[in-house]
């Protein structure tokens, strides 16, 4: 089986019911991705498949075969930090961190459909991913510096 | 012991003080290697700070990193004395050893709030020896005396000839005049601060934005295979025997065997030994917690509260004043019952471990290093210094980590034994909150009177629940004449044990009794804030119905009861103003207030809530006051109160784990709800200013915010809540 990771086409072997969370950490060693619940309700999981985020802890690998998958590891890119990841650090918004790798990757896709959320939007689209930290004030401002500086950037 | 390079500015005498007990302790310096010695290439100046040639500082910090700050506050305490950045240096958990034990714990533990307070004059002393040493070197190498010289960003300069070295150029001249740390040091004066009281950001911060920082269950380890473990379901069952038949025909499943906590599947990765833990035959015996209840524990624990406890504390004479009151109907009666909790921490229990003949190693994330190797040792009859703990960051830990019994970490060792290479055990989510430890239950059953004025005349509180230290060996450290002193943490007036006090209010009649409840059904543990977690709610709440009882306003009547408490009082002070207290509000809203001390840092929290008429609420605005001396990183402070109320506030809504027939009934997050995004209040932040010692905030904001909500829903409603979590008494947070 062939994944599309991050822009890279992988070789997989794992069992074709695996977990898309288990092939990333386990066989391709990218544990940037979190394992909090296995059930789907928590969000420490969350990558994005063809842009849109999902969680990875209930997605059989056999179902994005072929698709667009992008983790935590290609937000990033040459040019640096995300703007999103940015934002994150300006705000100072992780404690222990455990949950901030599905917390940006729900942030990048809710930004990407969304540029300028509101407070209740913000808390709609991101109600799935659990803080025990309790980041949640910083995340919403996280959010916000980062459509802010997105659209900016946009427009300079 | 140190003095400041000036008188002027802070009051000196309150930084170097080491008068009081407990924390106060806290604050003398550990003892330091004496002798500067050779590492590698670079040199140890001291028990914690190491230079390397090449001019990297690398600090060895004994403190655990799991959001709380740890690392942060301890490199800007070295860097503050180094005169160097922060983020600069490098930092690497220091070896289990009794060197590194807490001053405070006289082990190796992070706990109870007390990393910054426990570490601002070690960490600070261990940067300013470690410059002075520098200092001389530079002095005896160019011929020039100490005080023309200075440092900044790693380098030693003297302005009169233009000369610099960095620290790691003058290590040769260390070695070779063989400079040693000096007895004692100047430590900077706090108006010379340039980091310390300055907003930081999380010194580690970076790695957890990016993906790249390594939490336990992140390890991989060549050969390593991955352990999942079916456990009973009752809490202290066993494996009478076990078919692994099936589990064993899947593919990577290497091996099935029984251990203490269960029967454990070894695979090639974790997924692979989940599917087959579940093909596992195996017959329990239910052991002696088979048939116990929740409900059983809060009718016994009912029963019990209904007779005479221990007696922790009897101020004046309470049960006459009552009695004397009856006639007058001055007195309020109520009984308050708090469920048990599960800390739920995002990363689960995780723990890799490798036992090689007489020695092992592990990697765990865990607040109690020197407790797992005491455990480790007598566990596989090797000496303690044969097991090595290797510290990745924690995913949350909220006390859940710092396991008596090294649950987590002990298992893995038991899996591993026997096997040629390491194993990693992981937890379900569903082991997590069916199989851990927990917050015990507890029932605080209470009688106060008001006198003819309305203020409390008198106070008769019997707590009944599961003591921590009991019968481990913290007992009698944290026992007075039998009772836990975390079971009435906060409730009594004068000190109690270590604890040199627990409520700032005075009440003329104040009587506390305690029952240790049996033994049974769970393992305690604690539960971010402790005690307070119950008695907090018990005290704040029931303090209000006397308010309400004779008439005077909450806040009126913490501000009254706390006049000879000078920082509590001005943190309500504080709070009053800030929170518009005295501003009407809307029908169907209402306002809470609640105050505590805990590990001597007095926070108060005022709260507003919505309630609808089907009981849904909503937490508009909690505004927090804070005093917790010298706010070291004022962002971190923010941040731990923020987290610590959110945790404290889905505690009090929705946590519950409840016990049928000897079997948690709760499994996930979807029936053991946790705070979410939509339910997080608006938060307003208030430190005040200090010259106290730094003392503890990541506890702190806990505590209050349960009974203040509990209080504004009563203002709103009329409707006082004694049971809970909230969600089981119709007030729904949303």
């Amino acid at each position: 089986m062939k994944l599309t990771v991050n822009g890279s086409e992988l070789q997989i072997n794992s069992d074709s019911d695996t977990p898309l969370l288990w092939v990333l950490r386990d066989e391709l060693n990218m544990v940037g991705t979190k394992f909090g619940c296995g059930i789907a309700q928590c969000g420490a999981c969350t990558v994005h498949l063809e842009g849109r985020a999902i969680r990875s802890c209930v997605t059989p690998v056999s179902a994005v075969a072929g698709k667009q998958i992008q983790t935590i590891e290609g937000q990033a890119d040459e040019k640096g930090l995300s703007t999103v990841q940015r934002a994150w650090l300006e705000t100072d918004v992780a404690q222990c961190g455990y949950c901030q790798s599905g917390q940006i990757m729900a942030a990048s896709a809710l930004l990407s459909e969304n540029p300028n959320p509101t407070d209740a939007e913000i808390d709609t689209a991101m109600a799935g991913n659990i803080c025990r930290c309790g980041t949640y004030p910083r995340i919403r401002t996280a959010v916000h510096l980062a459509a802010r500086w997105m659209t900016e950037e946009q427009s300079a | 012991m140190s003095e400041n390079r000036s008188s002027g500015g802070l009051n000196r005498r309150r930084f170097v003080q080491a008068g009081g007990a407990f924390l106060f302790a806290a604050q003398c310096p550990v003892t330091f290697s004496r002798k500067a010695h050779a590492a590698g290439a670079g040199s140890m100046m001291n028990s914690f700070v190491r230079i390397d040639p090449n001019n990297v500082i690398t600090l060895l910090a004994n403190n655990s990193e799991f959001g709380n700050g740890a690392y942060t506050v301890m490199s800007m305490m070295l860097a503050e004395e180094l005169d160097v950045d922060y983020r600069s240096i490098a930092l690497e958990a220091a070896p289990t050893t009794p060197e590194y034990y807490s001053p405070l714990f006289r082990e190796y533990l992070t706990a109870g709030s007390v990393t910054t307070g426990s570490t601002f004059m070690p960490m600070r002393t261990a940067g300013a020896k470690a410059r002075a040493m520098l200092l001389e070197a530079a002095s005896r190498d160019w011929q020039v005396p100490t005080d023309e010289l200075g440092t900044h960003g790693g380098q030693v300069t003297h302005a009169g000839s233009g000369r610099s070295s960095t620290y790691g150029e003058l290590l040769e001249t260390i070695h070779r005049l063989d400079i040693q740390p000096p007895e004692t040091v100047t430590l900077k004066d706090p108006s010379e601060f340039a980091i310390l009281g300055k907003p930081a950001r999380r010194y580690e911060g970076a790695g957890k934005v990016d993906g790249t920082a390594q939490f336990g269950i992140d390890i991989k380890l060549p050969g390593m295979l991955y352990g999942a473990i079916a456990r009973p379901p009752v809490h202290g069952g066993s494996v009478v025997d076990f078919d692994a038949t099936d589990a064993l025909t899947m593919p990577g499943v290497v091996k099935a065997k029984a251990i203490r906590a269960g029967v454990v599947v070894l695979a090639d990765s974790y997924w692979r030994a989940q599917k087959a833990r579940a093909k596992l035959k195996i017959n329990w015996d239910r052991g002696t917690n088979d048939g116990v209840s929740s409900e059983q524990f809060y009718a016994d624990y009912r029963a019990l509260a209904d007779t005479p406890g221990l007696l922790a504390e009897d101020i004046g004479d309470a049960i006459g004043a009552l009695d004397a009151a009856e006639a007058s109907k001055r007195v309020v009666e109520a009984t308050y019952e708090m469920p048990l909790l599960a800390h739920a921490t995002l990363e689960p229990m995780n723990c890799i471990a490798r036992v090689e003949g007489d020695t092992c190693t592990v990697w765990s994330g865990t607040q109690y290093q020197s407790n797992d190797q005491e455990v480790i040792s007598r566990f596989l009859g090797i000496p303690q210094q044969n097991v090595t703990i290797h510290r990745p960051l924690m995913g949350g830990s909220f006390g859940r980590r710092s396991s008596k019994t090294a649950d987590y970490t002990v298992e893995a060792v038991e899996a591993a034994m026997g096997e040629s290479v390491p194993v990693q055990i992981i937890w379900s989510r569903e082991e997590d909150i069916r199989s851990g430890h927990y917050r015990p239950l507890f029932v605080h059953k209470l009688r106060g009177s008001v006198d003819e004025s309305g203020m409390p005349e008198a106070w008769h509180q019997v707590a009944v629940g599961q003591s921590l230290m009991q019968g481990s060996k913290h007992d009698p450290g944290y026992m007075v004449r039998g009772m836990d002193i975390y079971s009435l943490d906060g409730c009594l007036q004068e000190p109690f044990g270590v604890f040199p006090y627990g409520t700032s209010y005075q009440i003329p009649n104040h009587r506390v009794e305690s029952h240790n409840a049996p033994r049974l059904g769970i393992v305690p543990q604690e539960w971010r804030s402790v005690g307070h977690t119950h008695t907090g709610i018990a005290y704040e709440c029931f303090l209000d119905e006397l308010a309400d009882k004779g008439g005077i306003d909450p806040m009126a009547l913490r501000l009254r009861l706390t006049k000879d408490h000078a920082r509590m009082n001005r943190v309500l002070s504080v709070l009053k103003e800030k929170c518009d207290w005295d501003k009407p509000l809307a029908p169907g809203r209402g306002r809470g207030v609640a105050s505590r001390i805990y590990n001597i840092s007095p926070v108060a929290q005022a709260v507003e809530v919505t309630v609808a008429e089907n009981g849904d609420f909503t937490v508009d605005r909690v505004v927090c006051v804070v005093d917790c001396g010298f706010a070291v990183n004022p962002l971190g402070i923010e941040g731990q109160v923020e987290g610590g109320l959110a945790y404290g506030l889905g505690g009090v809504a929705f946590g519950n784990i409840d016990i049928v027939n000897g079997e948690v009934q709760q499994s996930n997050f979807h029936d053991y709800p946790v705070m979410r995004l939509p339910q997080m209040p608006k938060v307003e932040v208030h430190i005040l200013p200090s010259d106290e010692p730094p003392t503890g905030i990541g506890e702190q904001a806990t505590t209050p915010i349960g009974p203040a909500v509990v209080n504004a829903l009563f203002n709103a409603t009329g409707r006082r809540v004694r049971r809970f979590p909230l969600s089981s008494q119709g007030f729904n947070l949303v």
